[in-house]
């Protein structure tokens, strides 16, 4: 019995081994996970835009919500000037929406729930964020760490506060991740395991936790995707409009 | 009660968790570096792949179907605005052409009154003329009637007089005599005899 919580996030490859020069990028569990929900955003999206009628369909609404909730999103924390990132902020919350949403499902991997995925996006963000912040406003980006209004006294300490707070932003962005979706996992996966060692007499009182737990990851399923999503924007934000 | 027996369970977890922490060879499999570069490689693939196709092919659709609905609907919109000020405009039309009937129709009847009136007027004008003209002439002949009456009836006397005394005395009398008691008998007794 696989009574340990943390073997649910074990990789482990799944076909023959590939290797390209020294590097192995076997597909593995995770790899299989990722496709399948890239595959599944894909097609839920295909088919909710095939079709255009007036009155729309099942799939067309949701494709359709999806699209303005997320536009909505970037509008209102980035303003008018991040609609040429919408395509990658819109990939980028649905992949990790999906990823731990499928993560939900029973037997299923968490792709999310590994450091090195969460942490991959988030320097991704990160340099492509500071990259559009220099091409914007060249080294007027620097301002970024000198607020207005600060007394000159104080003024050293804010840009080194300012300068490592801008620096932990990728490490917090993929903890923040990384750390709900594990969490969470084991907790679930804790509790499971309590159930079945308590059996029929006490493991009702886990069990019902159990329940209360599955509704509550998938609130934080959606929630962490949200968040990763709209922390992008507000980092894109800071990128598109200096407001210092 | 509970509250305590809860606390230790809570507390027993906690050192359930570690000895299992403990128990794995490698703690967290996520700290595991041997297949890092692998899932780098199948996510930056995968999400390559779904970043392109949803930006070239998925989203401009979706874009495209949610412009042109609303476009629809906006043109639907300004349709109905369009045909609900023409209907206006016809309501306003045709109530102006019902007061205009209605402003008609009182002239063609106050015209109709007029004329029937002006022409009861002259009607009766005339009559009156013709009968005043009646009256006139009848009063004409009236008098000339009444003028000549007392001759005639003096007349009508002398001879019946004459007549008369002819058979009652078998002579002839003067009729100027008789003619002469007449006149006296009439300025004697005119108003009398006529009823002046």
């Amino acid at each position: 019995m696989a009574a340990n919580p943390m073997t649910q996030f074990e990789v482990y490859r799944i076909g023959p081994e590939i290797k390209v020069g020294a590097f192995d990028i076997s597909f593995t569990n995770a790899s299989l996970f990722m496709v399948i929900s890239s595959l599944a955003i894909l097609i839920i999206f295909n088919l909710g835009s095939k079709k255009n009628s007036i009155l729309p369909n099942k799939i067309q609404l949701l494709a359709e919500l999806s699209y303005s909730f997320v536009s909505k999103m970037i509008s209102d924390t980035a303003g008018s000037k991040a609609k040429p990132y919408f395509s990658f902020i819109f990939s980028l919350f649905m992949f990790v929406l999906f990823c731990n949403m499928f993560g939900m499902i029973p037997y299923t991997f968490t792709v999310t729930s590994h450091i090195i995925v969460t942490f991959i996006l988030a320097a991704f963000i990160f340099i492509g964020v500071t990259v559009i912040g220099f091409i914007k406003h060249g080294f007027g980006y620097l301002k970024l760490f000198v607020p207005s209004g600060v007394p000159i006294v104080l003024l050293p300490l804010i840009v080194v506060i300012e300068i490592i707070s801008y620096l932990s932003r990728p490490i917090s962005l993929s903890v923040r991740l990384f750390a709900n979706m594990m969490a969470g996992h084991t907790m679930m996966k804790v509790f499971g395991g309590f159930v079945v060692s308590l059996g029929i007499v006490g493991g009702w009182l886990p069990l019902s936790f159990s329940v209360a737990l599955t509704g509550l990851e998938i609130l934080v399923a959606f929630l962490q995707a949200y968040v990763f999503a709209i922390l992008t924007c507000i980092y894109l934000n800071d990128a598109l409009n200096l407001h210092h | 009660m509970f509250k305590k027996l809860f606390l230790y369970s809570l507390i027993a977890n906690f050192f359930f968790i570690k000895k299992i922490f403990a128990a794995e060879s490698g703690g967290m499999p996520q700290l595991d570096p041997e297949f890092w570069i692998s899932q780098i490689f199948w996510l930056v693939f995968t999400f390559g792949v779904l970043y392109i196709v949803l930006s070239k092919l998925i989203l401009p659709k979706i874009s495209a179907n949610l412009e042109l609905r609303k476009s629809q609907i906006q043109e639907n919109i300004e349709a109905a605005e369009k045909q609900r000020e023409s209907s206006e405009a016809k309501l306003k039309e045709f109530d102006g052409i019902v007061l205009k009937s209605k402003i008609e129709a009182k002239n063609i009847f106050k015209d109709a009154r007029e004329k029937v009136i002006k022409n009861i007027n002259s009607k009766k004008e005339i009559l009156d003329k013709q009968i005043d003209d009646e009256i006139k002439k009848a009063e004409v002949e009236i008098d000339t009637l009444r003028q000549s009456a007392p001759e005639k009836i003096n007349k009508i006397a002398v001879v019946t007089s004459t007549e008369i005394l002819k058979k009652l005395i078998g002579a002839e009398v003067n009729n100027s005599s008789i003619s002469a008691i007449v006149d006296d008998l009439v300025k004697k007794n005119g108003d009398k005899y006529y009823g002046h």
